[in-house]
C-alpha cells in the first residue's frame, strides 16, 4: 500500500464530503509531506509522458483543451485541471489518478497534463521530466507576489535551460519574451502564432508590459498588435523579430484557420470568444500536433469542448443568462472588454475586485485597464469584492455614463445584479481568482448546478 | 485658465497603474475648468523646465529604471532642478523617488546616481533582504494619505530633506524611524502607489492648486463631490491598520513564492 497515495485520497474524500471545497491542494500538500518524491515517483509511471502549460493567462482553458484532445486521440490524460496549479496540485492529480499501491492505473495511456503557476515552473519541469512544455504568454500580474515581469523571464530561462533534450517547447512566436525562450532551448522548439486581420489593434495598449527587446533592450516594432505586447514584432536596432510561427494561424470570424508546417490548411470553430481564447486553442493544437496526436483527434477534442470553470462559463439562473468571466489582470481584463464590446445592446456589468494573496494584495492594477473603452456602452455595472470602492471609483474616472452601484458583499451583490437584469437578458459576471470561487459557488447554487470539482473532469 | 504636465518616461516608468494619477489630475482639473496639458516625455527628448507647471515620475522595473538614470543625468536633469527650485510641482513615486535622491544601491551593490533633488539614498540591502509590500498609510499636514508599497530598497533622508509624513502602518522609507516620502520646495517623493492620488483627493487637489498658485496666484478650488474616493480611502486605512494579522499567516497561506530582487 502506499502510504502518500492512500492519504491524499482519503483527505480529498473528507474534504469534499464536508463541503469545504474542490479539495485539491491540501491533499497534494498531505502526500507530499509523506512522501516528498510522490511526483517524481508518479509522473515515471505516465506512459506518454506529461506536458506542463504555463504562462500568465489562459493556462486552464489551455491544459483543458489539450487534455480533451489526448482523450479524444484514445488516450487517459492526468490533469490538475480542477484545482491548485501548485506542485501539490499535481501531486493531488497524481494521487488521484493512482491506485492504492502507487501504480497509475492504464499508465501506458496516460498523459500528463498540467497547468503550472508562473513561478512553479522550474520546480515542476524538475519533478515531472516533462515531454514537452507550453509557454503561452507573459503580462503584468500580481507584481506583489511575482515581482517584476523581467523576474518571471529570468526565472523561466533558467527553468528552459535544464530541460532535457527531449523537451519540446512550444512557444507563442507572437509574444517576444516567449519567443526569445527559443534561443536557450536543448531541444526542439515549435512556434505558433497569429497573423493579423480585423481583430488587430492600432497600437500597443497602455500594459503592454513587453516593449523592449529581449535581446538588446532596444524599443520593439510592431508591425500589428493582437492585444496587449502580442504581435508581429521585430527590434529596429538589432534585428532580432519574430520566427515564422511553424503553426500559422488567422481568426476568420468564429474559425481559426490554420496553416500547418506540412503546407496543409485546416480550419477550426472556435468554441469560446476573443482574441485571448483562440490563442489558447492555438496553443493546444500546436501542443497536440507536437505531441503527434492524430488531426481527428485535435478536431473532436475541440468539439466536445465545454468552458472551463469561471471562464466565459454561461449559466442559467431565475430566467437570466448568466457569463462568468475570470479577469485577474490588466491583459485579461482588457481583452474581456474588448469582446464585450462587441456584443450587441447595452451592456449589465457586475464586476469582483477582491484583494486576496491568490489576488495580489495590490489593486493598482485596475488603473492600468483600458475600462474607457466601455463608454456609452453599459447600462449599469455594481462593483463589489474586498475592494469594491476601489474598483467603483477607477469606474467612475473611466466616465462610462452608467449608473455605478457599490455593494462590497459578494452574495447581495449577486442578488442586486440579478434583479435588475430583465429576464431572458444576460448579465456578464467579471470576478477576481477568489472572488471567481465565491461567486460561482453562489450562482452554481442558484442554478441548481453541481459544484465545480464535480464537474470539471475535462 | 491651463496647467501643462510633463509625464517623464511614460513607457519606462509605468508598473503600478501610474496612469491613474495623471488620469485624476486631469479630470479634477477639467471639473474646475482648468485645462490640463500632459506631454509624454521620453528618453532623448529635450526637456523645457519653464513650459511645464508640473512633472511627474512612475515607478519601473530594474532594466527600466538603470535606462532612465542614465537619460536624466545625461538630458533632463539639470531641467527638472532648475524647474522644482522655481517651485514648479514635482511628484515622484517609487522608482522615480529613488531617482530624485542623491544615489540608488541595488541587491547587487551597482549604483544608480540620482538627480540629487532630495537629500536622501537610497540602498537595497541585498537579494535575501524582506521586501516592504502591503498596504500603507501616513499621517499627512494633519490628514492621512494612504497607498500600497512594494519596495526592496531602504530610503534614509539627510538633514536637508523632511519627510512627506509619519507612517501610520506600513513601512515607508526604511521600516524604521517611522518616516515616508521627501518634500523639497515643491517637489513631492513617495513610496505610495495604488494609485496615490485617485484615493487621495485632498492630495490631489494640494498639488493643483500650488501649481495653480505659481502660476496665477491664490486660487480657491471648488470643492468636489469625493464620496466615492473617501469610501475607498477609508477600505484602504481599515485595511492598512489590519496588516499585522495578515502578516503574521501570510506564509501559511502561501504568501510571497519568489521575492523580487531589487527596489
Amino acid at each position: 500500500m502506499d502510504a502518500a497515495v492512500l492519504a491524499a485520497k482519503g483527505a480529498s474524500l473528507l474534504v469534499r464530503r464536508l463541503g469545504l471545497g474542490g479539495g485539491t491542494a491540501l491533499p497534494g500538500l498531505l502526500a507530499l509531506r509523506l512522501d516528498p518524491q510522490v511526483v517524481p515517483r508518479l509522473a515515471a509511471c505516465l506512459g506518454r509522458g506529461a506536458v506542463l502549460v504555463t504562462g500568465t493567462n489562459g493556462k486552464t482553458t489551455t491544459a483543458r483543451l489539450l487534455a480533451g484532445m489526448a482523450r479524444a486521440a484514445g488516450l487517459r490524460p492526468v490533469a490538475n485541471s480542477a484545482g491548485s496549479n501548485m506542485v501539490r496540485g499535481i501531486a493531488a492529480a497524481l494521487c488521484q489518478a493512482a491506485g492504492p499501491y502507487g501504480r497509475l492505473r492504464e499508465g501506458d495511456r496516460s498523459l500528463g497534463v498540467f497547468e503550472v503557476d508562473e513561478a512553479t515552473l522550474p520546480e515542476a519541469a524538475g519533478l515531472v521530466a516533462p515531454r514537452a512544455v507550453v509557454f503561452l504568454n507573459l503580462f503584468r500580474d500580481q507584481l506583489d507576489r511575482y515581482g517584476e515581469v523581467d523576474h518571471v523571464a529570468s526565472v523561466w530561462r533558467t527553468a528552459v535551460s535544464r530541460l532535457g533534450p527531449d523537451s519540446t517547447l512550444v512557444l507563442n512566436a507572437d509574444d517576444p519574451a516567449v519567443a526569445s525562450l527559443a534561443a536557450g532551448a536543448p531541444g526542439a522548439v515549435v512556434t505558433y502564432g497569429l497573423a493579423p486581420g480585423p481583430h488587430s489593434l492600432p497600437s500597443l495598449e497602455h500594459a503592454a508590459d513587453a516593449r523592449w527587446c529581449p535581446s538588446c533592450a532596444g524599443e520593439l516594432a510592431y508591425d500589428a498588435v493582437h492585444y496587449a505586447h502580442l504581435g508581429l514584432w521585430r527590434c529596429p536596432e538589432c534585428g532580432l523579430s519574430r520566427p515564422t510561427p511553424q503553426v500559422d494561424a488567422s481568426l476568420d470570424g468564429g474559425r481559426l484557420l490554420l496553416r500547418l508546417a506540412d503546407g496543409s490548411q485546416r480550419a477550426l470553430p472556435l468554441p469560446l470568444e476573443g482574441t485571448y481564447a483562440a490563442y489558447d486553442v492555438l496553443a493546444a493544437v500546436a501542443a497536440a500536433l507536437a505531441l503527434g496526436l492524430p488531426w481527428s483527434a485535435v478536431e473532436e477534442g475541440l468539439s466536445r469542448f465545454s468552458g472551463a470553470f469561471g471562464r466565459q462559463e454561461r449559466l442559467q439562473v431565475q430566467g437570466r443568462q448568466v457569463q462568468v468571466v475570470l479577469a485577474k489582470n490588466p491583459a485579461g481584463l482588457n481583452q474581456v472588454l474588448r469582446t464585450l464590446c462587441g456584443h450587441p445592446g447595452p451592456l449589465r456589468l457586475a464586476l469582483f475586485l477582491n484583494d486576496g494573496l491568490a489576488d495580489g494584495r495590490d489593486v493598482s492594477w485596475i488603473w492600468d485597464v483600458d475600462f474607457e473603452m466601455l463608454a456609452g456602452r453599459v447600462e449599469w455595472a455594481v462593483a463589489s469584492g474586498t475592494r469594491a470602492e476601489d474598483l467603483a471609483l477607477r469606474l467612475h474616472y473611466a466616465r462610462l455614463g452608467a449608473e455605478l452601484t457599490v455593494e462590497p458583499r459578494p452574495v447581495s451583490a449577486l442578488r442586486l445584479a440579478l434583479g435588475r437584469t430583465p429576464p431572458g437578458q444576460t448579465l456578464h459576471v467579471l470576478p477576481t481568482y477568489t472572488a471567481l470561487l465565491q461567486v460561482r459557488e453562489v450562482l452554481a447554487r442558484w442554478a441548481g448546478r453541481r459544484r465545480f470539482w464535480e464537474e470539471t473532469a475535462p | 485658465m491651463k496647467l501643462r504636465l510633463a509625464w517623464l518616461y511614460p513607457r519606462h516608468m509605468n508598473v503600478y497603474g501610474d496612469r491613474g494619477n495623471i488620469l485624476v489630475l486631469r479630470e479634477r482639473c477639467a471639473a474646475r475648468g482648468i485645462e490640463l496639458e500632459v506631454d509624454e516625455v521620453g528618453p532623448g527628448d529635450r526637456l523645457d523646465p519653464a513650459r511645464y507647471d508640473l512633472f511627474f515620475l512612475g515607478g519601473a522595473q530594474d532594466r527600466e529604471q538603470r535606462l532612465v538614470a542614465r537619460d536624466l543625468a545625461a538630458h533632463k536633469g539639470p531641467a527638472l532642478r532648475e524647474a522644482a527650485e522655481e517651485g514648479a510641482v514635482v511628484l515622484a513615486v517609487c522608482g522615480g523617488y529613488q531617482l530624485l535622491g542623491r544615489f540608488y544601491r541595488s541587491a547587487e551593490g551597482e549604483e544608480l546616481t540620482g538627480l540629487g533633488l532630495f537629500d536622501a539614498w537610497t540602498v537595497h540591502p541585498g537579494p535575501g533582504a524582506r521586501r516592504f509590500i502591503g498596504n500603507v498609510a501616513v499621517e499627512w499636514q494633519g490628514g492621512i494619505l494612504v497607498g500600497f508599497e512594494n519596495h526592496g530598497g531602504r530610503t534614509h533622508l539627510g538633514p536637508g530633506a523632511r519627510p512627506l509624513g509619519r507612517v501610520l502602518a506600513g513601512y515607508g522609507n526604511n521600516g524604521q524611524d517611522g518616516s515616508e516620502g521627501a518634500v523639497y520646495k515643491n517637489a513631492f517623493g513617495t513610496y505610495l502607489h495604488g494609485p496615490l492620488l485617485p484615493k487621495n483627493p485632498h492630495f490631489a487637489d494640494h498639488l493643483i492648486a500650488l501649481a495653480l498658485a505659481r502660476r496665477y496666484g491664490e486660487v480657491a478650488l471648488p470643492p468636489l463631490d469625493d464620496s466615492l474616493a473617501w469610501a475607498a480611502h477609508r477600505r484602504a486605512l481599515r485595511l492598512a491598520r489590519r496588516r499585522p494579522i495578515l502578516e503574521r499567516w501570510a506564509h501559511v497561506l502561501g504568501g510571497p513564492r519568489i521575492w523580487p530582487r531589487k527596489r
